[in-house]
């Protein structure tokens, strides 16, 4: 039986839980070569990668780069600031003008929800989800799952608080798929403004940071994402950081050896008090060590071996 | 090979080690994933039990290494290497269960010098079956067979199978068990 019957990784909603811990498994495994003289193994030798991003990225794109590196592939990155996207081009057209230079993956990231999807409908290289509108982000639950994994033990039956900006949180719903399908207790917090319809149907919803924090195993808070918002959500920054920010007495609410988790870039005094970040719970730099080897995990049973499945 | 004579042969291993290396301290057994890893330990214990010096353990997993990863489906499982010690001027005696192609010796020699300038690298086997595909040889075999190409041998492990045997299999119909690793 295949680890990973799969030639796209699209988003977690698809995967099977045997599936999504293969991937954890092969992270765990491949992570102490970060930690060698000699951080590169030959396995992805000859395969080329396109990281094509058409949205600010720090730590996904670098952490990608850095994956293909250390596994020997030859990659290559768009930012689509200076790219011919600026000139009009679709992302079609970009698509197919890549293909023709015959990578073997394009990892892509895009404002709008789906494009991944319409990318493999389209393409022949095997395509990777680095974050999509406000639908998925798959790597990063991975990443995030693997950080609980490793502080926990196990996933089955921990208290998970999502708290923030849940509507615009592409993490938030990979997260929210990842943690149920194996077995975690979630509970969702952010304001009535930021919660969108429906997604009390997954999981319940509070609007009150204190019960959310209540006992829970972990908190990962969730970037305000002011680039997505049109309108006034909330009356200001300052407000929102009474009502929903991570303080240490929020925090103390939550078990004793909770871990604070979140995804990057902080907003400091927004979502997340610099007390709490840099606090002994918080597990944010592990999330970005993680995050490389989760990336090699995909790169490596996405690329590795032959591919069985043609579609 | 029943259970009695495996432990016979892998204390004469054990002996033939320290007598070529008295400077235990400065020599590494490597087992390679999966048996060569509890042979690599068994052998460490037997020494341990004639010598006050013993050799460092370390594991190393081939499988990001292979040369017939793009040719393999589905892809092998990484299990992970384990080396906790640096292995700058150490003697290493890599340790596999069976000698066949080579290829897998070749694997772990390229990714142990990836981890460092080892003095020197040998290699210690439980089973040299013949039929070699690069110009690799065992310092160390626990037994020199004659085997078909098509015939399998298999090592089993209390460790990791429940007892301690070499079988030595007839090949089996292609029908029945397509080769491992081709499409």
């Amino acid at each position: 039986m295949s680890l990973f019957p799969h030639r796209h990784l699209l988003g977690i909603e698809p995967l099977a839980p045997a599936e999504i811990l293969s991937i954890l498994d092969t992270a765990e495994s491949m992570k102490e070569i970060l930690d060698r003289p000699i951080k590169k193994v030959p396995t992805l030798r000859g395969k080329t990668v396109v990281n094509l991003f058409y949205e600010a990225s720090t730590r996904t794109r670098s952490s990608f780069e850095v994956a293909e590196r250390v596994l020997s592939a030859d990659s290559l990155s768009i930012a689509t600031a200076t790219s011919s996207t600026t000139k009009g081009e679709t992302l079609l057209d970009t698509a197919w003008n890549l293909e023709a230079m015959k990578p073997d993956m394009i990892i892509i990231r895009h404002a709008s929800s789906g494009a991944p999807h319409f990318l493999a409908q389209h393409c022949r290289p095997s395509i990777v989800n680095a974050g999509d509108g406000a639908h998925e982000h798959p790597t990063q639950a991975l990443l995030d799952a693997l950080t609980l994994r490793q502080r926990k033990g196990r996933l089955q039956g921990l208290r998970v608080a999502i708290v923030g900006d849940l509507l615009h949180s592409r993490v938030a719903r990979s997260n929210l798929w990842l943690l149920t399908k194996l077995g975690a207790d979630v509970i969702l917090c952010g304001p009535p403004t930021l919660v969108p319809p429906g997604i009390e149907a997954l999981a319940p919803v509070t609007h009150r940071i204190d019960e959310a924090c209540e006992g829970a195993d972990a908190i990962m808070m969730l970037r305000v994402q002011r680039e997505r918002m049109s309108g006034g959500y909330f009356p200001s920054s300052r407000e929102y950081h009474v009502r929903f920010g991570l303080t240490e007495a929020r925090v103390q609410r939550a078990k004793k050896d909770v871990v604070v988790l979140h995804p990057g870039p902080m907003n400091r005094g927004v979502e997340i008090a610099t007390e709490v970040a840099d606090g002994p719970y918080s597990v944010i730099l592990d999330q970005v060590t993680n995050g490389v080897a989760i990336r090699m995990a995909v790169l490596y049973l996405l690329l590795g071996g032959q591919s069985e499945v043609q579609a | 090979m029943d259970a009695g004579r495996l432990a016979r042969t892998l204390s004469r291993i054990a002996h033939e080690i320290v007598e070529r290396h008295p400077d235990l301290q400065r020599t590494a057994l490597v087992g390679v994933r999966t048996r060569g890893v509890p042979i690599a330990r068994r052998l460490v214990q037997a020494i341990s039990a004639s010598e006050k010096r013993v050799p460092k353990l370390g594991a190393l997993d081939i499988t990001l290494y292979r040369d017939d990863l793009t040719t393999m489906a589905p892809n092998p499982v990484v299990r992970g290497t384990d080396i906790p010690f640096s292995i700058d001027g150490v003697t290493v005696i890599l340790v596999d269960d069976v000698l066949f192609t080579g290829r897998t010796v070749r694997a772990a020699l390229d990714e142990l010098i990836d981890f460092g300038r080892p003095s020197r690298i040998e290699l210690a086997v439980l089973v040299d079956r013949g039929h070699r595909e690069l110009p690799i040889r065992a310092d160390y075999a626990g037994k020199t067979i004659t085997t078909a190409r098509g015939e399998s041998v298999q090592v089993q492990l209390q460790e990791q199978d429940g007892c301690d045997r070499v079988l030595l299999l007839e090949p089996e119909a292609p029908a029945a068990k397509p080769k491992r690793g081709r499409k």
